[in-house]
């Protein structure tokens, strides 16, 4: 019986090609773009997430000058070494301090250049930024107090320049300059706002100071705050200590930012999180639009259908064995579209993913939940319609219009 | 299988005051009022009558399609009124074939295929199907059609589609509603003979409606119905 309702559901889908293809082409559509959008969006809270993590959550960045809105910021003088030792000094509940100073410049090696930003700094900067060496190490204090000429690259500079080979032990040229590589950092990957944390040259402050800037200037003070310290205190607490040490009157505004980069990262999830809601919204519409075109083209064929079946009820068949062709038809038509759903969508989201270069997130939950609802949808729109006819007289049935 | 029914003691069929009303009140309407008909295995009966007389109607029940208001309908002695809905499935699946006045064909089927869906539901193997099929469409004279679909046939060409998957399974009892309707006068001889052989080689009763005198002349008895009732029951004696 089981067979004969698949030869029979078979015949009728090759029958219906037109119908059959919209169905299961209803259900392609639900599926892939409800597993599209969940796991870019996915994808997306994942990478905010992680970089999150990776900039480190206690982290205080300490700028001269106001924002002013969009990008601009009041001048102000920049920092000076004394204020980063100042605050090292009597900040409680911090485990580095960080000060430095940078600009964009290019370096060669050999034939090879590549332009880049120079990150004038103290040991302390790879505490603070939570970076790892992949290989060599980090500055000694005789070489950053001597400022002498090496560096430690990033994962990006290193691709460019060096390709395939060690860069341990080589010279790059620096504008003026030329340095030894002594470290080699671990990759981080792109930042929250799209640019690359790898593409750096970290050089010794006072390196950076003599070959570079020529001046005193510390443009940004990074400072990690101790596990389970509240930043928002010692924040507070270096607000207070600048505004001394810059003599600023109290009824003056602060001429410093401190960025609390835990904030931010809150903000950022925030975010990402009401995105992936949205996204996961319009993939519901569009899980319920493919769900009511399957109904329509179920239901535009409900009297073709009715008739059909009035005409195997006279020819023989038993009620059930109409309706388990139809169950079965249904189930081969929904199952089909799940299916190729799911492979357009894998395919697409991988494709997206690499494209936006956001992680890919298998989100084994909506692919099922997705596919059971088109299938669902299939199934009651095939099933349900079937199952009234098959409970006609034969000749009601036939006479459907 | 048409010799499946072996107690010979009651009548094949009985019509017991059948009647089939439809609609309310003022559109009242009795297609059937109170018919009284006996058939006899081996039968082969020509029902005649002017138009909307009720002859389609009684062929209905007769066939297990239609449920009568009231009135009762003996099949070899059993009372269809108790039988369910798949028991009727089964008493029209292995006795009975029909033959529709609108053909009821598939669509988008090829003939074949619909001459073989009684067979699917007998559950034979497709090779006995296909072999059955093509032979009973090869006795209808559309041994060239088997792939055509009904769209692409004529109407003469789908009756005969219809009257082959009625006789593929050669059913006790063969009703058929003016099987003949659609085809020219020497194709119709041709069914009228092919319908009188399947009922005195395989004992097959047939019951069929026909307006035409012509082929009521094939039938062994003619029956006419007038206002829905049985009016005249006239013996041939096997007129051909
Ligand atoms: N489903 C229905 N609803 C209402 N009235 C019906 C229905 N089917 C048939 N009738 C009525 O019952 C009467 C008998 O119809 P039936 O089809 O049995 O006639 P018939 O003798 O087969 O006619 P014809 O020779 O034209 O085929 C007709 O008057 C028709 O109007
Ligand atoms: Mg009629």
């Amino acid at each position: 019986m089981l067979w004969n309702a698949v030869l029979l559901a078979m015949r009728e889908i090759r029958r219906n090609l037109m119908r059959s293809f919209l169905t299961v082409l209803g259900i392609v559509i639900g599926v892939a773009a409800v597993i599209i959008m969940v796991t870019i969006g996915g994808g997306a809270t994942l990478q905010v997430t992680e970089q999150v993590a990776s900039l480190g959550s206690n982290l205080l960045l300490v700028s001269p000058g106001q924002r002013m809105g969009m990008g601009q910021r009041s001048s102000a003088s920049a920092f000076r070494l004394a204020d980063a030792e100042a605050i090292a000094r009597e900040i409680n509940n911090i485990n580095a301090v960080a000060p430095s100073s940078s600009q964009g410049a290019t370096v060669v090696y050999g034939n090879e250049n590549w332009s880049t930003s120079i990150m004038g700094s103290t040991n302390q900067f790879f505490v603070a930024g939570n970076w790892i060496f992949e290989s060599g190490r980090a500055f000694t204090q005789s070489e950053l107090r001597a400022g002498k000429a090496i560096c430690v690259i990033g994962e990006s500079v290193r691709k460019e320049l060096f390709g395939s080979q060690n860069p341990l032990g080589q010279k790059i040229r620096l504008e003026k300059f030329s340095c030894e590589i002594i470290g080699l950092l671990n990759a981080k990957g792109q930042s929250t706002m799209g640019t690359d944390q790898d593409d750096l040259v970290v050089i010794p402050l006072r390196t950076f100071q003599r070959r570079l800037s020529g001046n005193q200037d510390i443009k940004l003070i990074q400072i990690s705050v101790n596990d389970g310290q509240s930043t928002q205190k010692v924040k507070q607490a270096i607000g207070e200590l600048l505004r001394e040490r810059r003599h600023i009157a109290t009824n003056e505004e602060d001429d410093f930012t401190v960025m609390d980069m835990k904030e931010i990262s809150n903000m950022l999830s925030g975010i990402t999180k009401v995105l992936t809601t949205l996204l996961g919204a319009v993939a519901a519409v569009s899980l319920l639009v493919g769900g009511i075109g399957i109904m329509n083209i179920m239901l535009v064929s409900v009297t073709e259908r009715t008739r059909e079946i009035g005409i195997r009820l006279a020819i023989g068949a038993m009620e059930r064995e109409v309706l388990l062709q139809f169950l079965v038809e249904a189930v081969m038509l929904s199952s089909l579209g799940g299916i190729i759903g799911i492979i357009l969508a894998l395919i697409g989201s991988v494709t997206l993913a690499n494209l936006m270069g956001v992680p890919f997130v298998f989100n084994l939950i909506i692919v099922a939940i997705s596919f059971l609802f088109s299938a669902a949808v299939g199934v009651i729109f095939g099933y349900f319609p079937a199952r009234k006819a098959a409970q006609l007289d034969p000749i009601e049935a036939l006479r459907h219009e | 299988m048409s010799n499946a029914i072996v107690s010979h003691q009651s009548p094949l069929i009985e019509l017991r005051e059948v009647y089939k009303v439809y609609g309310t009140g003022q559109a009242k309407m009795q297609a059937l009022a109170g018919v009284n008909l006996t058939i006899n295995r081996g039968d082969f009966i020509a029902v005649m009558d002017s138009s909307g007389s009720g002859k389609s109607t009684c062929m209905n029940v007769l066939g297990c399609l239609d449920t009568p208001t009231s009135g009762q309908y003996l099949f070899d002695g059993i009372d269809v009124g108790t039988l369910s809905r798949d028991q009727l499935a089964l008493l029209r699946r292995n006795y009975l074939g029909f033959i529709f006045q609108g053909f009821n064909l598939l669509n988008r089927t090829s003939a074949l295929e619909n001459v073989e869906l009684p067979l699917i539901y007998r559950g034979l193997p497709a090779g006995e199907r296909s072999e059955r099929a093509l032979n009973a469409l090869n006795v209808v004279g559309l041994s060239g059609w088997a792939h055509h679909t009904p769209g692409e046939l004529s109407g003469g060409q789908q009756q005969r589609v219809a009257i082959a998957r009625a006789i593929v399974t050669q059913p006790a009892v063969l009703l058929a509603d003016e099987p003949t309707g659609n085809l020219d006068s020497s194709r119709s001889r041709e069914i009228m003979e092919l319908l009188s052989s399947f009922n005195s080689e395989l004992d097959i009763t047939v019951v069929m409606v026909t307006h035409e005198p012509d082929m009521a002349a094939f039938a062994k008895r003619q029956i006419h119905f007038l206002d829905g009732q049985v009016v005249r029951d006239d013996d041939n004696g096997g007129a051909h």
